[in-house]
């Protein structure tokens, strides 16, 4: 009963020694083993099961997956003096968890030296380049609503020479050597936010909606240009279609007038005399009647015979 | 959503954490508490019991188990009762790959408001507020779903995926509306969301963090508040202009076919004319051949013939009627010209 309680209790210390001297390495995870604050051996970076002297050595765990880290939004003028807010973060890892351990010693300090080092070269950036840089990716023409001479004007001051890509990277150029004595490296930085600050984001308003009745403006007075245009060649085809009609009228008209003058011709001109005699008898028929009086000597042909019958 | 968030964040602190993993510390508690009666039987039953009970673990039709064995990463396991070997040697954890996951953007939810580290007050409280590339300020909420792809590197590469999603998003949309006019921000979107999602899918895959983005999608894009009378105005000048045009259009409508139409009545009336013109002209000149052929044949006669026709059909139409002799000189005597207008 004794001997097996000894058994246990053996078997039990044996167990929590082999407990505390096995350590385990996440994915995630890198370590460091230390002995009184002394770096012992390499750096552990493969995941898996190690051993150590317990008590004596301890692990210093770092992550080795990405982390992020989030700038301090500021108040930052372009080189074209705007006020802007530019919110950026960043993505870094332990690349040398000894000198992190070392220098760092955990993720928080790192956050802050982080700070101190990005938010700057951020600063720097920012300041000597204008605002457009640092929206703009690329040169591409936009569909703005200006044309004429908004245009040419506008579209050129929004051409960039670096763009935002580029000012990234810089940045990253300028914080990553600073560092590296850190054991850290910096993967990429990135601007997530940047906009104006409320005092300019006003006067900005102010200047959208300027542009904005202007162009309402534009488009109204292109709507009367456009019906008044419509108008006019109404106008112009009304005429056109109404003198051709007259022209094509008067035309045929003529035509048949002339033919008919010398139908008449040709037919008359066998005898005029005829052709009056019989026109003239035909016209006292049609033009007189009973409003006319007719005052006649007897000397005429019809009352030659009232006088008397010799011819 | 959020549910499962918790769950895989806390997995992930778990790992990153404690230097014990949790079921080994779980082991100890039991342990010292078994130390009550029971005997050694007892306690050699309950940890087989517990060794035996975590041998085994089901993965649901939506997800996939990572086994990893002393923190190393072994194998995947797909959905059904799976066996590892026991706690403390190998770990499982679940990762829900069919699952799509949603974030939204702009939406001004008091849990955004809260997560978002807006120390610049309310200067950046508005995520969807951005700049456009001709320096205007556009609002933009929209949504990103998206599925673990990878639950290798979903787990084991970036320290808070999701946090990195969020902040990626925003860079992402930020980055493709830079480059487009206000115009393009509020009238294309389509075009805006597919390459916001080109643009973070490649940055996500870049990280490695194991995401697919299955799709964004834009909310109603719009301008802030102060300009949006402004743009108001913009479309409805282009309706009046549009409008103003069809009025015209109309008018012209109404007046050009009538026009065309009396244009030909004129030309149609100038054929009748012409027609009766010439129809009458040969009719006239064919009866005068025709009379003057008999009119030849004897002259004097048909002359007196048709001057006596002539007077036998006007005489009885005629008014008062005056024969005077030859003789007399002088005819106003007897006219009596005043009664006759007085009559009138």
């Amino acid at each position: 009963m004794k001997s097996k309680g000894i058994v246990l209790i053996v078997a039990a210390v044996v167990i929590a020694l082999v407990y505390f001297s096995a350590y385990i390495v996440d994915e995630t995870e890198q370590v460091v083993v230390t002995q009184f604050g002394r770096v012992v051996g390499e750096p552990k970076q493969d995941s898996g099961l190690y051993f150590m002297i317990p008590f004596i050595q301890y692990p210093n765990r770092f992550p080795k997956n990405l982390q992020e880290w989030d700038g301090d939004p500021g108040q930052i003028p372009t080189l074209d003096k705007t006020y802007i807010w530019v919110d950026t973060f960043a993505r870094w890892k332990i690349v040398d968890p000894v000198k992190f351990f070392q220098t760092v010693n955990n993720t928080i300090s790192a956050q802050g030296r982080l700070d101190d080092i990005i938010d700057p070269a951020v600063r720097n950036l920012i300041t000597e380049n204008r605002l457009i840089e640092a929206v703009r990716q690329t040169n591409r023409s936009m569909d703005t609503f200006e044309h004429g001479v908004e245009d040419a004007k506008d579209q050129k001051s929004f051409q960039i020479t670096i763009g935002r890509e580029e000012i990234t990277k810089r940045i990253l150029k300028q914080a990553q050597p600073k560092l590296s004595k850190f054991g850290i490296e910096v993967v990429d930085v990135k601007i997530k936010r940047i906009n104006y600050v409320e005092q300019v984001r006003n006067s900005v308003y102010g200047r959208m909606i300027a542009e904005r009745r202007q162009i309402a403006e534009k488009f109204r007075s292109e709507g009367q240009g456009e019906a008044r245009k419509i108008l006019g060649d109404k106008e112009k085809e009304l005429k056109q279609i109404t003198s051709e009609a007259y022209r094509k009228a008067q035309t045929i008209k003529g035509k048949a007038d002339a033919e008919s003058t010398e139908l008449y011709a040709e037919a008359y001109g066998i005898d005029p005399d005829f052709y009056s005699f019989i026109k003239t008898l035909e016209i006292y028929g049609e033009a007189l009647g009973k409003d006319s009086s007719l005052v006649i000597s007897t000397d005429s042909e019809f009352f030659k015979y009232l006088k008397g019958y010799a011819p | 959503m959020s549910w499962d968030w918790e769950k895989l964040k806390e997995q992930q602190q778990r790992k990153g954490g404690g230097g014990i993993p949790p079921q080994m510390s779980d082991l100890f508690e039991k342990f010292k508490q078994l130390k009550l009666p029971g005997g050694p039987l007892l306690i050699l039953l309950i940890i087989i019991l517990f060794f035996g009970s975590s041998t085994f673990f089901t993965v649901g039709v939506d997800e996939v188990g990572v086994v990893q064995r002393f923190g190393k990463f072994i194998r995947i396991t797909q959905p059904g009762l799976n066996f590892k070997l026991p706690a403390g040697i190998e770990k499982a954890t679940k990762v829900k790959v069919r699952r799509v996951y949603k974030e939204e953007f702009g939406f001004r939810s008091t849990r955004e408001e809260a997560r978002s580290r807006s120390r610049g007050g309310s200067e950046t409280a508005s995520v969807s507020l951005m700049l456009t590339g001709d320096l205007n300020v556009a609002l933009v909420p929209w949504i990103v779903q998206y599925r673990i792809k990878d639950p290798y590197d979903f787990l084991f590469k970036v320290a808070d995926v999701r946090r990195l999603l969020i902040d990626m998003s925003e860079a992402a949309m930020r980055l493709v509306v830079g480059d487009r006019s206000i115009n393009e921000v509020i009238s294309k979107r389509e075009e805006i969301a597919i390459e916001a999602r080109n643009v973070l899918q490649a940055e996500m895959d870049n990280a490695e963090s194991g995401i697919h983005i299955v799709t964004i999608e834009m909310k109603k894009t719009n301008v802030p508040g102060p300009v949006q009378p402004s743009f108001n105005e913009v479309n409805q000048a282009i309706q009046e202009k549009e409008k103003m045009i069809y009025q015209a259009l109309e008018d012209y409508n109404k007046e050009i076919p009538t026009a065309r139409g009396e244009a030909d009545r004129t030309v149609k009336i100038a054929e009748g004319y012409a027609l009766d013109r010439v129809n009458r002209a040969k009719g006239d000149a064919s009866r005068f051949v025709a009379v003057f052929k008999e009119y030849a044949k004897a002259k004097d006669v048909t002359r007196r013939r048709l001057y006596l026709e002539m007077v036998k059909d006007l005489f009885p139409k005629l008014g008062d009627k005056y024969i005077i002799d030859s003789n007399q000189q002088n005819l106003l005597p007897l006219l009596n010209l005043g009664k006759q207008i007085g009559v009138k």
